[in-house]
């Protein structure tokens, strides 16, 4: 057995009424790689908080490095780093600034600094970049360099909560082998939260949380176990959407526990007196991942909770699901440039009626600039763009009666209460009387909003502001949904409830766009499209792409980042 | 709808709430009472160069008035200068020598009164009361009185000070509260939300301006309603001209605190954006020193400011009970303002990168 660097014994923490953690045991040996993986809320900030010392168990014991960390914040803060979710780099400084200030704040020694830094860089790939200003990285290289800001000195424990958050699978990637590399090096130990399964495959132990209770602790290898023998897939039939067939299995709450659509499949859990038998589409089995035993554990300990979404229009595998050949978007030529810099270069592509269509890349690849110029929020510098049926040069206003936007932060006024909220909404697209207080009723209802009427919507828990920035989006029934990163942030179940409702939108009819930078999500769209430095890198349904680049066995992580990588390659 | 918005948004943003009411207030009474602070004791010196009977009763009178206090009896005039340069005195009280004779001859007698321009406000309160003794007093004869005020020639009186507080103060948080409006919503990530409704650049504005707008004319009568209470400032003009103005000149800053906005990406931006504004605006409106002294390049730089032809308008409206026609003058500048500023804020919300 290897030496235990921290251990808990009934650690609990509590603010105000809420119990973050609730008198958790666990241990952490000495070298290892340990995820923290659970839904929003379960507490996994609150405890990388607590080994880090900020904050103060409100009872319980908690031994870091062997020392009772009450009394002893001091002599163990020296020994760990810890890399907040915003890691407060100095915008203005240059890469090389905020490492040497960073040096200076924890008392690194002069001459040790100039082989720890060359190390750092190189490792993080950060070199040619020394003296560019912090403020102008991108995404995934603040975070890489933040990583390396927090590793000035040899710290004997790491603790990252959610590094890559918000990051692109090939920032994601790098991040990940810097980690790794450390490990091996310089036998350090780190605790990572993460909402990324492949992330907590990649470490030695793995916590799963949920309300501040520890479900289960132990190597990947034992938490993919719990869905031994409980997983199969089906493939869909022809003339419909892989979405489709994935949500009338999710609606079928009694057999199946989780379901989500792969390429021409869908691949679901079965319940656990679940019966092949019952299905009239061929049942195949499959081996089990990491994500299945952590959505086993979760359905298990939220068994009673509510579906999230309601008045859904029911599905049935006898109806015929086509996407209609009207077109609701048409992009041709579309060129944005900021000053002399292309953020979005010559890109032409249409989206159809009722079509869910993806919009991937990674930081920086001229996604958002594409998303933003489509809803309308940034005026276009050259070429052509109709957003349903209404050029967006000449009449940006009649354009915006159509279209629907979520942001990727909640955007809605969190002083006023959900039915103000939806009240001034309603009014800005046009409804009043009596339409707008049945709408409101509607959305209400649907979102399972009913009952938060008067709550500020600042003060809504996330998976309800989320459901509320839909529904304030939805009022006014637009033809076409904008939808910009809605689900980073938000726990896997509600990502499953997101979704349903999507499907159920495509299916009355709404055309969706959407981005995200989680790879499987990608699977939900009927089509997608990959951008990287301003440029359509290809634009297909998921199978196409999948064929093309990959073949069937490799995930839309490994696609997506061959794709990109490709295309970088073949730019040099 | 949107104001309504607006409103909401504004009055139960605590933080909002409380620059509402509380400064407005403090910072009348604040103003006001420094005026008046120590006017039960004024400090004096006596050059009696009459030493006549009238003399002796005009300075019984200015005892029994209970707000000058002598400190000093002054031999000639040379020693003038020291009582007041030391700041043992105030002000220095000269009795002419044919102050008796000429008053005797029913001519004028002179009494010069030299008071430190340096304490603006007490100086010129206390020359004040000094003129309604001369007043009362005149019932027995003529006396001229003739004031200087050394090192301050601009005698700035309570009465001037406190309606020109009405526009001062409504357009610090006029322009906050606009440039603030906006900032916080970009900040927030609202105000892209609110961009993607079909409401039109002209319909925001309308709905962020009106609110500021409001504010900014409650909190003028507020000053108003201390003014005329509290500090007791005879109002000689009539409410719709006062009104007409406080809303132009509210409009203005309004104007100005947008564009501000549409400019800041941030509410710290839009603080400074406003305090390195509002300073500036403050010395060229005339508030505190007159337009007319200042260099001429300075002066044509005073056409761009709201404030400048608010305060005009307020005081001769308030004061000398000027009517709309005789002030409409000062609203061109003003209406210009709003006519730039605003379009210009419009445009910004949505055409900035």
């Amino acid at each position: 057995m290897n030496e235990k660097i921290i251990s808990a014994e009934n650690l609990t923490k509590k603010f105000k009424n809420l119990t973050a953690l609730d008198a958790i045991n666990f241990e952490v040996e000495k070298g290892n790689l340990t995820a923290i993986i659970g839904p929003d809320g379960a507490g996994k900030t609150t405890l990388i908080r607590l080994i880090a010392g900020l904050i103060v168990p409100t009872s319980g014991n908690l031994k870091v490095l062997g020392k009772n960390i009450l009394g002893n914040e001091q002599a163990i803060q020296e020994k760990i780093s810890y890399l907040p979710q915003k890691f407060g780099l100095y915008e203005d400084l240059s890469i090389e600034e905020n490492m040497t200030l960073y040096a200076d704040l924890h008392g690194v020694e002069k001459n040790l600094r100039r082989k720890r830094f060359s190390h750092l860089l190189e490792m993080t790939g950060l070199t040619p970049f020394t003296k560019r200003l912090a403020g102008k990285l991108s995404g995934g290289m603040k975070q890489k360099l933040g990583l390396a800001c927090t590793l000035v000195r040899s710290p004997e424990i790491l603790l990252l909560d959610e590094p890559t958050v918000g990051v692109d699978p090939l920032s994601r990637r790098e991040l990940w082998e810097i980690v790794k590399q450390l490990v091996a090096e310089e036998n350090l130990s780190v605790v990572v939260n993460t909402a990324y399964m492949d992330e907590a495959e990649l470490c030695e132990k793995v916590f799963v949380m949920n309300h501040g209770k520890i479900l289960k602790f132990g190597t990947p290898a034992e938490i993919k176990a719990v869905a031994e023998n409980r997983c199969y897939r089906i493939k869909t039939p022809p003339n419909m959407p892989t979405r489709i067939l994935q949500s009338i299995l999710m609606d079928d709450k009694e057999n199946v526990i989780d379901s989500v659509p792969e390429g021409n499949f869908v691949r679901f859990i079965g319940a656990a007196n679940f019966n092949a038998e019952k299905f009239s589409l061929p049942v195949e089995k499959i081996s089990e991942r990491l994500e299945d035993g952590f959505m086993i554990l979760l359905h298990d300990d939220e068994k009673n909770k509510n579906p999230a979404v309601a008045n859904l229009k029911t599905l049935s595998l006898n109806e015929k699901y086509f996407i209609s050949a009207e077109i609701d978007i048409e992009v041709k030529n579309l060129l944005k440039k900021f000053g002399e810099f292309t953020a979005v270069d010559k890109t032409s592509f249409e989206v159809h009626r009722g079509e869910v269509f993806g919009l991937l890349g990674p930081n920086g690849a001229g996604k958002t600039t594409t998303f933003r110029m489509l809803c309308g929020l940034l005026p276009l510098t050259d070429g052509f763009l109709s957003v349903a049926g209404v050029n967006l040069r000449t009449a940006r206003t009649e354009a915006r009666a159509n279209i629907g936007y979520v942001a990727q932060k909640f955007s809605l006024y969190g002083n006023l209460t959900v039915e103000e909220n939806l009240n001034f909404f309603g009014g800005a697209y046009g409804l009043s009387g009596k339409i707008l207080s049945n709408r409101i009723a509607e959305v209400l209802q649907e979102f399972h909003l009913d009952g938060h009427e008067k709550d500020a919507a600042g003060d809504l828990p996330g998976g309800y502001k989320q459901r509320l920035s839909m529904a304030a989006a939805l009022l006014h029934q637009p033809k076409i949904l904008f939808l910009d990163e809605p689900t980073s942030g938000i726990d896997p179940l509600a990502r499953r409830d997101f979704w349903r409702q999507i499907t159920d939108l495509s299916v009355k009819g709404t055309t969706i766009i959407i981005t995200t930078h989680f790879m499987e999500e990608a699977e939900y769209c009927d089509r997608m499209m990959i951008q990287d430095k301003g440029k359509l890198l290809t634009i297909g349904t998921p199978q196409e792409i999948r064929k093309n680049f990959g073949g069937e066995n490799s995930t839309m992580n490994e696609i997506f980042i061959k794709i990109v990588e490709n295309s970088r390659g073949g730019g040099k | 709808m949107l104001i309504r918005k607006e409103f909401l948004s504004t009055v139960k943003d605590p933080r909002t709430r409380a620059i509402l009411i509380a400064p407005v207030i403090v910072q009348s009474m604040l103003f006001g009472h420094a005026a008046t602070f120590n006017l039960e004791k004024v400090p004096y010196a006596l050059l009696d160069l009459s030493r006549s009977e009238t003399s002796t009763n005009f300075i019984a009178k200015l005892k029994g008035g209970g707000v000058f206090q002598r400190v000093k009896n002054l031999g000639n005039s040379t020693e003038i200068a020291a009582a007041i340069d030391s700041g043992e005195a105030l002000m220095v009280i000269t009795i002419a020598q044919n102050f008796e004779s000429e008053i005797l001859q029913n001519r004028s007698g002179k009494i010069q009164v030299i008071t430190d321009g340096r304490n603006t406000m007490t100086a010129s309160v206390a020359s004040g009361y000094l003129g309604r003794i001369v007043d009362e007093f005149n019932g027995a004869g003529k006396i001229s009185l003739d004031v200087i005020t050394w090192f301050n020639e601009n005698l700035i009186t309570r009465w001037n000070f406190l309606p020109g507080l009405m526009g001062l103060l409504s357009l610090i948080q006029v322009m906050l509260l606009a440039g603030l409006s906006v900032a916080r919503e970009r900040e927030q990530g609202t105000f892209d939300q609110l961009l993607v409704t079909p409401l039109s650049p002209f319909q925001i504005l309308i709905g962020k301006a009106v609110i500021p707008v409001v504010i900014g004319i409650f909190q003028s009568t507020l000053v108003f309603l201390i003014c005329r209470n509290v500090f007791e400032i005879p109002f000689n003009g009539s409410l719709p001209p006062l009104y007409l103005t406080l809303l132009i000149f509210t409009l203005s800053c309004t104007g100005i605190g947008l564009s501000i906005s549409a400019i800041s990406s941030s509410m710290q931006q839009v603080m400074v954006y406003c305090f390195v504004l509002i300073l500036p605006m403050v010395l060229l409106s005339g508030f505190a020193t007159p337009v007319a002294n200042m260099p001429e390049f300075l002066q044509i730089l005073t056409y761009a400011d709201p404030l400048r032809f608010a305060l005009d308008s307020l005081r001769r409206i308030y004061l000398e009970g000027c009517t709309i026609s005789d002030v409409a003058f000062n609203f061109v500048p003003m209406l210009t303002v709003a006519a730039i500023t605003l379009p210009v804020a419009a445009y910004l919300f949505r055409n900035i990168d």
